[in-house]
């Protein structure tokens, strides 16, 4: 019952994928929860929280499910990891659970209620408490967490550090920025006014984090650092700074000359580079030094079980989703969709 | 008192508490979509405004108790790692490809195609709008499918192996998925479904009968068809369930023979032959500690003829059974009798519905209308009384007779849990408390010519926004001058 070495590299394929899926659908809609407070409400005189919900109303179901897709996939094609990662990342995994919980039900809630401000601000907590816990799991997960047998051997509080903190900030800012870059695209007028300065402020922000969260990644562990600068790691890695700045410079440009969609797609490329970075820094490992992929996954026959299924249903829900977004495509008012 | 009470109790209460929770959305959701994609067919072949009226009223209703279950169920695929470590690396190659599949197949499907029902009418036009309508009911079902075979394999495994590393894997996925007891529940969980949708459909409908009835108005058209629809699916539905439920229990018998000693409260064996048969008890008060029941009303020999078919058969009691693989039955005895208990209340709402009905009082038996008011929450008490009496018997396992809980939980800090605990209670209520305040407030209107679907965004001001829609509203013009 050996694992398969090929198999596991795809389904580890496919769990970034899902990863990343998740981080580009879920990503500008928790975005947007973050700037919330930002954002003109009623009481100001506008109306630009309902046109930035009417925006993410219909998809955000969707976008959230690849989470569950996720963590469902890591469950299922690599149940030690899944079994050592939850219990290190405890308290901000309960976190993440909260601060989605509140942002979920506000969505509806908000619509339903003449006390707006409660289900705004939950909207805008949950969001920010989801995006900082999702990044604070992701930098304790870099920075590696004790392992005894086949079991989590650390404390509940190994996963707090100033990295795991730094990672923290970093989700929010650069979620912040792919929800500034969705209002530019979706919505005009004073909103998209509003998007284009916030996309600023945040773009800057999550540079300044790629930046902080790159440098200090390799020291974290030597093999991390072996990688990124000693051969032959460096010849796979030096282009991802390098295109890193590109894409920042074209961002900016794209700022300046008030482009629309360029924004929100090379945010969306910020993050597929800051992406293959983490997957340079850390592959095969999924507990760094300790735990490879193939350590960690299922019998062979578990994983080409679901391969049919996931070769079979992939193509098809990226087909209906696709539809979706298709439905509800075009600029948003607050009164809805032109 | 947290230091006396181990990081395995709180994980179990942690786990009971976030499930029971969960439960009752889905368990309102999977019948309610089938309603919604009923309504919405009337209304295509009929073209009766009458039931895009319901269909808008309900799909509100719908999309809040979606969104509660998409988020406490959200929880429950992370809490399996964060607290049930162990036995997720043991058990995950098996159960996890089927949760796998349960997102691939179902949740997909249905929050894909949330957004176009919600708010996708006048944008697809009826046709596709009526095929999203039925995507999402299809995956509410397929996800049943999925979990309850995950569940049923907890309770009935087979087709696995054990490997070096001590993990579960699958030697037939045929025979994983369709494990012995997996038809059993999943008939027994859709059929609940469908009753406990029924039964909120028909609390609402006779609150409003009541309603109109004081208030001197004649009952609303929308009103005496969700409530006619709902006493039908009563009538039809809750005596296949007692057959189904029957049915279960001897298939239950047969594979988890101490679950059904806990929840009949037998400590002791019957041998069976003339006059060995087992009683069925009625009511009596479990002493765990004594392994006795006290003050027990028992029916001789019934007990015998409802799982044996035979007045005289041998019945095996908790005694059979080692001390520590015994289930409590103080709980799934109690349990078991209110999920009994309601069901047959259920079964008298439907025959009376059908007396009602043929002498044509349906709509005027305000004492039929205030049984169905009483009757409209039993559905989720019934349910999580019947997932308590299937989740207690199944212990102390997580996996019948192979992996116990006592192995399975997480190496957590009791504190980490006690902390994690209060915060989903607090959370929970808080949360679920306000959205079930929402959908009561729905429900406290009446459906009405004109009625609109869900909006998003509606300011302080109530101003209706529609996220670009304007709800492609069927006025009947008699209708609203009638009013």
């Amino acid at each position: 019952m050996a694992p398969n070495d090929t198999l596991t590299l795809i389904w580890a394929g496919i769990i970034a994928l899902a990863i990343f899926g998740y981080v580009v659908m879920d990503g500008f809609d928790l975005g947007i929860g973050i700037l919330f407070p930002w954002l003109a409400d009623k009481v100001e005189g506008g109306d630009d929280r309902n046109t930035a919900i009417n925006t993410i109303a219909p998809v955000w179901d969707g976008n959230e499910t690849w989470l569950v897709l996720g963590g469902g996939g890591l469950f299922a094609a690599f149940p030690l990891a899944y079994a050592i990662v939850m219990p290190a990342v405890y308290t901000p995994l309960i976190a993440m659970l909260m601060g989605l919980i509140f942002r979920g039900v506000a969505f509806e809630y908000r619509a339903r209620t003449t006390r707006l401000w409660i289900w705004d601000r939950a909207f805008a907590f949950g969001s920010v408490l989801a995006a900082f816990s999702q990044g604070v799991i992701l930098g304790a997960v870099l920075q590696g967490v004790k392992v005894k047998g086949r079991a989590y051997a650390g404390g509940w509080f190994d996963w707090l550090s100033p990295f795991s903190v730094l990672t923290g900030v970093s989700v929010v800012a650069g979620y912040a920025l792919l929800g500034a870059c969705w209002l530019i695209y979706r919505t005009e007028g004073a909103l998209q006014e509003r998007a284009f300065a916030l996309a600023k402020v945040a773009g800057v922000v999550t540079l300044v984090a790629v930046v902080a969260v790159s440098a200090a990644t390799p020291f974290l562990y030597h093999d991390y650092f072996s990688r990124w600068f000693e051969r032959p790691g460096i010849f796979l890695a030096a282009p991802v700074p390098i295109m890193v700045g590109v894409t920042a410079l074209l961002f900016i440009r794209a700022l300046r000359d008030r482009r629309e969609l360029q924004p929100f797609l090379l945010a969306l490329a910020l993050f597929l580079l800051s992406f293959i970075g983490l997957g340079i820094s850390m592959m095969p490992w999924i507990i760094p030094g300790q735990i490879s992929i193939y350590d960690a996954a299922t019998p062979a026959n578990s994983q080409s079980f679901m391969l049919v299924g996931v070769a079979i249903m992939l193509p098809i829900i990226i087909g209906y989703t696709a539809y979706a977004y298709w439905v509800f495509r075009g600029k948003v008012g607050h009164d809805g969709y032109h | 008192m947290v230091e006396s009470i181990s990081a395995l109790t709180l994980a179990r209460m942690q786990f009971a508490f976030t499930v029971s929770f969960h439960f009752i959305f889905p368990a309102f959701t999977i019948g309610l979509a089938s309603f919604l994609m009923v309504l919405e067919g009337l209304w295509l072949k009929t073209g009766r405004d009458v039931y895009h009226q319901l269909f808008q009223y309900w799909v509100k209703i719908f999309a809040i108790t979606f969104g509660m279950g998409v988020v406490s169920g959200i929880v429950m695929a992370y809490q399996f790692g964060s607290n049930w470590a162990v036995f997720s690396d043991k058990a995950g190659p098996v159960i996890g490809p089927l949760m796998a599949y349960e997102v691939l197949t179902a949740f997909f499907l249905e929050a894909g195609f949330l957004g176009v029902m919600l708010f996708g009418l006048d944008k697809v036009g009826k046709t596709l709008h009526f095929a999203a309508t039925c995507m999402v009911a299809l995956g509410t079902a397929i996800s049943t499918f999925w979990i309850i075979s995950v569940n049923s394999w907890m309770q009935t495994p087979q087709g696995y192996g054990v490997n070096a590393d001590g993990q579960f894997f699958a030697t037939d996925w045929w025979a994983v998925v369709f494990n012995p007891s997996m038809p059993y529940r999943l008939a027994h969980v859709l059929l609940a479904a469908y009753l406990t949708t029924a039964l909120v459909v028909g609390g609402a409908g006779a609150w409003h009968l009541l309603k109109d009835r004081r208030a001197g108005n004649p009952p609303r058209e929308g009103t005496k068809i969700m409530f006619s629809m709902a006493m039908w699916m009563a009538a039809i539905v809750a005596p296949i369930q007692v057959f189904v439920g029957d049915e279960h229990g001897l298939n239950t018998l047969a594979h988890q023979p101490a679950k059904i000693a806990a929840m009949e409260g037998h400590y002791r064996s019957f041998p069976g032959g003339p006059g060995g048969g087992a009683p069925l008890i009625l009511f009596g008060i479990p002493d765990d500690q004594q392994q006795v029941m006290r003050y027990k009303v028992e029916i001789p020999a019934l007990g015998s003829v409802i799982l044996k078919h035979d007045a005289d058969g041998a019945l095996a009691g908790l005694d059979t059974f080692k001390p520590q693989d015994r289930p409590s039955v103080e709980i799934t005895f109690w349990s078991f009798r209110i999920m009994v208990g309601l069901g047959m209340a259920m079964v008298a709402m439907g025959l009376w519905s059908l007396v009602a009905r043929a002498r044509g009082t349906l709509h005027s038996s305000h004492w039929l209308h205030r049984m169905a008011l009483v009757m409209g929450p039993s559905g989720f008490i019934a349910v999580l009384a019947g997932w308590t009496t299937t989740e207690v018997g199944r212990q102390p396992y997580t996996v019948y007779g192979l992996l116990r809980t006592v192995e399975s939980v997480s190496p957590l800090a009791a504190p980490a849990v006690a902390a994690s605990l209060l915060a989903f209670v607090i959370v929970y209520f808080t949360v679920f408390g306000a959205g079930t305040y929402f959908i009561i407030k729905l429900m406290g209107h009446e459906p009405h010519p004109g009625e609109e679907g869900p909006t998003r965004g509606q300011g302080a001001d109530g101003i209706t926004r529609t996220a670009g829609i304007t709800p492609a509203v069927q006025v009947n013009p008699d209708a609203v001058l009638a009013e």
